[in-house]
């Protein structure tokens, strides 16, 4: 069982998102993930890396942290802020719902993660930030084909 | 992210390439809706082929030109979408207000 891990922490600044998901698919590449796959991933980690600079740090700035690790052929990834939090976690994940409509948010970044990854945990504390969880087996499309 | 956009009469063809997330969604905006304000414009033929990376934030930038469009009695048309965006695109329902194109 091969296991590895790494953490950086960036400013919220939306030049980061482009930085944060090249880096975890950087990471993931020893895991010898499918085109497919990584895209998987790099879509996954720009939602959730958005959702804390737009909706965590309301734009105005803070610190987002991702964790990532590979536990045998499963990638997890998390992604940290210290924003003002989720008062209604199922709400949120709901399809369509964006509590930033004149952004023209589309409120699919949830749904898209969801679809992208086996597994999404949302864990938030209104005032304190929020920590989303994902995860996703690397290598199932080779194994079953 | 870059874009070319080509008008010609009633229509507006965009072609959008490289990656579109919330960082460069501002551009892609700006860009369309300076041509948009022109009121003649029915049409907007959405081409991406080039486009290799785009989040639920590229969404946004689709519905809300939708809304503009639409809102004078045009349509906008998709096309050239790679798996992923597509998938994206399905999962929003963005071909049942925007029509598929083969290019």
């Amino acid at each position: 069982m091969v296991s590895n891990e790494m953490s950086i922490t960036f400013p919220a600044l939306s030049r980061n998102e482009a930085f944060a998901r090249s880096v975890a698919a950087a990471f993931m590449v020893q895991l010898d993930p499918t085109i497919e796959e990584l895209t998987d991933v790099r879509t996954a980690i720009s939602e959730a890396v958005t959702n804390a600079i737009i909706h965590g740090y309301s734009q105005k700035g803070g610190t987002v942290r991702m964790d990532c690790s590979i536990d045998g052929d499963v990638f997890t990834a998390t992604i940290t802020d210290k924003g003002r939090g989720i008062a209604d976690i199922e709400q949120a994940m709901q399809p369509f719902f964006t509590s930033a409509p004149d952004l023209e948010r589309s409120g699919m970044g949830f749904c898209v993660m969801q679809a992208f990854m086996d597994s999404v945990d949302v864990k938030s504390t209104p005032g304190e930030g929020t920590k989303v969880t994902m995860t996703k087996r690397i290598g199932l499309v080779r194994a079953d084909g | 992210m870059q874009m070319e956009i080509e008008a010609a009469g009633d229509r507006l063809t965009a072609r959008i390439k490289g990656e579109l997330d919330h960082h460069s969604a501002a551009q892609a905006r700006a860009q369309l809706d300076a041509l948009l304000t022109d009121e003649r414009i029915r049409e907007l033929r959405i081409d991406l082929r080039g486009l290799t990376f785009m989040d639920s934030s590229g969404l946004g930038v689709i519905l809300g030109r939708y809304r503009v469009i639409a809102g004078r009695g045009g349509r906008v048309l998709i096309g050239g979408a790679n798996r992923a965006i597509d998938r994206i695109l399905r999962m929003a329902g963005i071909y049942t207000l925007a029509e598929h194109m083969d290019i």
